[in-house]
């Protein structure tokens, strides 16, 4: 690890404002790079960075993330119907909601540690969902998911004297927040979200939830009191999924229950580790990988298979075909957990660690004395 | 982190990149905007996208409804052996694609959930140019990527999907649906049920929560206690559930004697074998045998209930035993091809397929505004249901609904249901306005 300095962090920033915003481009051969998968790519990057802020730096795993989405869509969404069509009431209402909603987890969450923290918050998230699927109906409308309607009141368009034809659709004054607009709007928010969670690594702040991770009861021993910091930590990084899920319903307003449920959690971490848990860019890069499995891998068929594979001579095309077939389509999953396995059996850091051998590969070869220093550095 | 290193230099240096950046969007945008409307086929085909439940518990039904779209591309593309394009009345297609262009296709996983299948639809709209959408197996889904369709600007046709919200509360102008809905069951299956359990029946409903069971319990309900039944209660289960036996044991204690399963695919399959493993079937409540009634199944179910499907009634929208024409040649090329018989989710995949390419032909275009016009108030015969109507105020069809049966000793696995009764289609109508709702304009923008 080499250490950062401002200048190699605005380099760092810099490079990564440059290839989120360049991403039409870039992903475009290798067919992405259509508005709503670059959203999410966008958004669910928001969303792995802030878990990334509580597992990442403190060490806690929280297996109920899902929940704040859930909730900050929701809250979303209600924007809409209530006040405005306007993103920034949504957003900011969706993060606040969320944040609240992490208090609350979070406060009695972190009265535990380890596994115990991952089982009550997966409780809670477990707990929201079902709350949101049945009891919650009339808030949540059930299975169906929260969805506009021509009648909702929008008190503050309705006052200011803005009517749409049909259902109107979210807009930032007048800019709709579907396709490239809408791209560029979590890009935006992605890069800043980024900015901040680089800012956290680097402060003070950091370097305490850091030190909980290494240790925690070394720190209690030492008369400090970790409690405040996990749960700033925790809050913090519920804001960041209630952005995420904000963002989710202002670029396609609909909320549903279904983005709490367990699996949905289990995803950032899986997003997270697959990416490098601990680094800035690697959950990015993870939920970036995770999104476009879920949504290329699963739109492959067998006639595409078979055309891709056409050039090779028949009796070869249909083994191909065959052995290939399971892995794409509904067999995304497989082929996810293949990759998963490898990455975590290989890399245990993640891409990022992949990343970083590569371009150790490349670098000079630190002097003996260098490696030597590095190999003896005392534990924690 | 200071910024005290950003000079003149690096800020215009770094300005002009994010510029750069910025503007690379209007590169895409231009070229959309230069169609008169969302995804017109500019080359020698038409892409139409098909977003099916593959995983979650209506993925058998999905992957049957993929198997039909596959087939009815094939059939309009004038491969295979034509299918019901021989059987389809008046029709315009003559099996060279829809207005002279090859049919390809797109699929998709819902995976039963709303969000994960307007992420797929989105998809087929954006990427691949799809200008129709089909698909559903579960009215959540159909209604959710109803509604993205509608803002999208392009067609969809609703696959399986049988609650009233679809063409009613929640109806698009963009959207069609060729299947039947609740009410409609509820109409047709209240005599039958009515004849062969009596008049003063107490009933418990075991209801799926979300849209499609909340509009089946609430119409089963009017039309059984217009018969003189009593509604116990009404408790919800949610989608997917695996173990219904915590909703099954209070049920032999409620007073009630018949039981009303509103569960689809795999959850009724689940709560009915449950049902009749718990022994409820053997059951004697109020002086009278406990009953069950399932009021929309299908073949697929009916396969996958095995024993526990005998002697239960149900309605369905279709049946491959059906004597027309259309039926008999679609089951034909389903089964040269599959080796199955066709189940009712893909003869409405099929027929809605069928349906579009018609109207496009008709309308001489793939204009959303001409292809709905030429769907609204469409009358069409030879697509297996008899003469149907595509009534024009809610996008509703309208034909006859078979009540079915289970049977007590079917020949093969497949000919698992009898039908008991075709109720005709003026019985099952009923006034546009009933369910609310609003059409609103037709969208053909990006």
């Amino acid at each position: 690890m080499h250490a950062s300095t401002p200048s190699r962090d605005l380099v760092y920033l810099a490079v990564f404002t440059l290839v989120v915003l360049t991403m039409p481009i870039w992903l475009e051969p290798i067919g992405a790079a259509y508005p709503n998968l670059m959203q999410r790519f966008a958004i669910y990057g928001i969303f792995a960075i802030g878990f990334n802020i509580l597992f990442g730096m403190t060490g806690y795993l929280s297996f109920g993330h899902a929940a704040f989405l859930g909730v900050g869509s929701y809250a979303a969404v209600w924007s809409f119907k209530l006040l405005s069509m306007n993103v920034i009431p949504a957003v900011l209402f969706a993060v606040l909601v969320a944040g609240a909603f992490a208090a609350i987890i979070g406060y009695v969450s972190l009265k535990r540690s380890g596994i115990y923290f991952s089982i009550l918050t997966l409780a809670f998230a477990q707990m929201s969902y079902n709350l949101a699927y049945s009891v919650f109906t009339p808030i949540t409308n059930g299975e169906t998911g929260l969805q506009l309607a021509l009648q909702d009141p929008r008190v503050i368009d309705r006052a200011l004297g803005i009517e749409a034809r049909g259902i109107p659709s979210p807009g930032l004054f007048g800019v709709e927040m579907s396709g490239y607009s809408g791209f560029y709007l979590c890009a935006v928010l992605l890069i800043l979200c980024f900015f901040l969670a680089m800012r956290i690594d680097r402060s003070p702040f950091g370097m305490v939830l850091k030190a909980i991770k290494s240790n925690q009861t070394r720190m209690g021993y030492t008369g400090f009191n970790t409690r405040p910091y996990t749960l700033t930590a925790f809050i913090i990084s519920g804001m960041y999924a209630g952005l995420a899920g904000g963002l989710l319903a202002a670029t396609d307003p609909l909320a549903g229950a279904e983005r709490m449920q367990w699996t949905a959690s289990g995803e950032v971490v899986l997003m997270t580790i697959l990416g490098g848990a601990g680094t800035l860019v690697g959950p990015v890069i993870g939920a970036g990988v995770i999104k476009y499995f879920e949504n290329i891998f699963s739109a492959f068929h067998e006639a595409k298979l078979h055309a891709a594979f056409a050039f090779l001579p028949d009796g070869l095309e249909n083994v191909l075909v065959t052995i290939t077939a399971p892995f794409v389509g509904e067999g995304w999953h497989l082929t996810l957990g293949v990759v998963f396995m490898l990455i975590v059996i290989f890399l245990p850091g993640g891409l990022m660690e992949g990343a970083q051998r590569i371009y150790g590969m490349f670098r000079r070869r630190p002097s003996a004395g260098q490696r030597a220093a590095d190999k003896f550095q005392p534990a924690e | 982190m200071k910024f005290d290193r950003i000079n003149r230099r690096i800020f215009l240096k770094s300005s002009a990149i994010v510029g750069a950046g910025l503007a690379t969007p209007t590169i895409f945008t231009s070229a959309s905007r230069a169609q008169d409307f969302c995804n017109a086929p500019t080359g020698s085909t038409v892409t139409l996208g098909f977003n099916v439940p593959q995983t979650g518990p209506y993925a058998e039904e999905g992957a049957d409804q993929l198997k039909a779209y596959q087939l009815a591309v094939k059939h309009l593309n004038g491969e295979g052996d034509g299918g019901m394009l021989n059987t389809f009345k008046g029709t315009a297609l003559k099996g060279n694609g829809i207005l002279g262009k090859k049919v390809e296709y797109v699929s998709g996983d819902t995976q039963t959930k709303s969000d994960a299948a307007r992420a797929s639809a989105t998809r087929m709209i954006e990427r691949d140019g799809a200008i129709m959408i089909s698909g559903g197996s579960s009215s959540g889904v159909a209604v959710a990527v109803q509604s993205l369709c509608q803002d999208a600007g392009v067609i969809f046709m609703a696959g399986l999907t049988h609650s009233n919200d679809t063409t009613g509360k929640d109806k698009k102008r963009n959207g069609f649906r060729h299947f039947f809905n609740a009410y409609m069951s509820g109409v047709a299956i209240a005599p039958v049920i009515g004849e062969a359990y009596g008049k003063d029946r107490r009933a418990y409903h075991l209801t799926a929560d979300y849209t499609w069971g909340w509009t089946q319990e609430e119409s089963i309900k009017n039309a059984t206690e217009a018969l003189g039944w009593e509604t116990v209660t009404a408790v919800r289960t949610p989608l997917g559930s695996a173990d219904y036996s915590q909703y099954l044991t209070p049920v032999l204690n409620s007073g009630a004697d018949v039981l009303i399963l509103n569960h689809y695919g795999n959850d009724m399959v689940n709560s009915l074998r449950q049902a009749v493993q718990f022994g409820l079937r053997d059951q004697q409540a109020n002086g009278k045998n406990f009953e069950i009634v399932v009021p929309l199944f299908s073949e697929l179910m009916a396969q996958g209930a095995g024993e526990a499907i005998k002697g239960i009634y149900g309605t369905a929208n279709w049946d491959w035993k059906l004597e027309d024409e259309g039926t008999k040649a679609f089951t034909k090329s389903f089964g040269e091809e599959y080796g199955t018989p066709p189940s009712q989710a893909a003869h409405t995949g099929y027929v809605q397929a069928l349906l579009y390419a018609h109207a496009c032909e008709t309308a001489g275009t793939f204009n959303p505004k001409g292809v709905v016009e030429a769907l609204e108030g469409l009358e069409f015969d030879g697509l297996g249901n008899g003469p149907t109507l595509y009534r024009a105020d809610d996008h509703q069809c309208f034909k006859p609904v078979l009540v079915v049966q289970g049977k007590e000793d079917p020949a093969d696995k497949f000919d698992l249901l009898q039908v008991v009764r075709e109720v005709p289609a003026e019985e099952v109508t009923y006034d546009a306005s009933m369910f609310g709702g609003e059409l609103g304009p037709v969208n053909s923008a990006c």
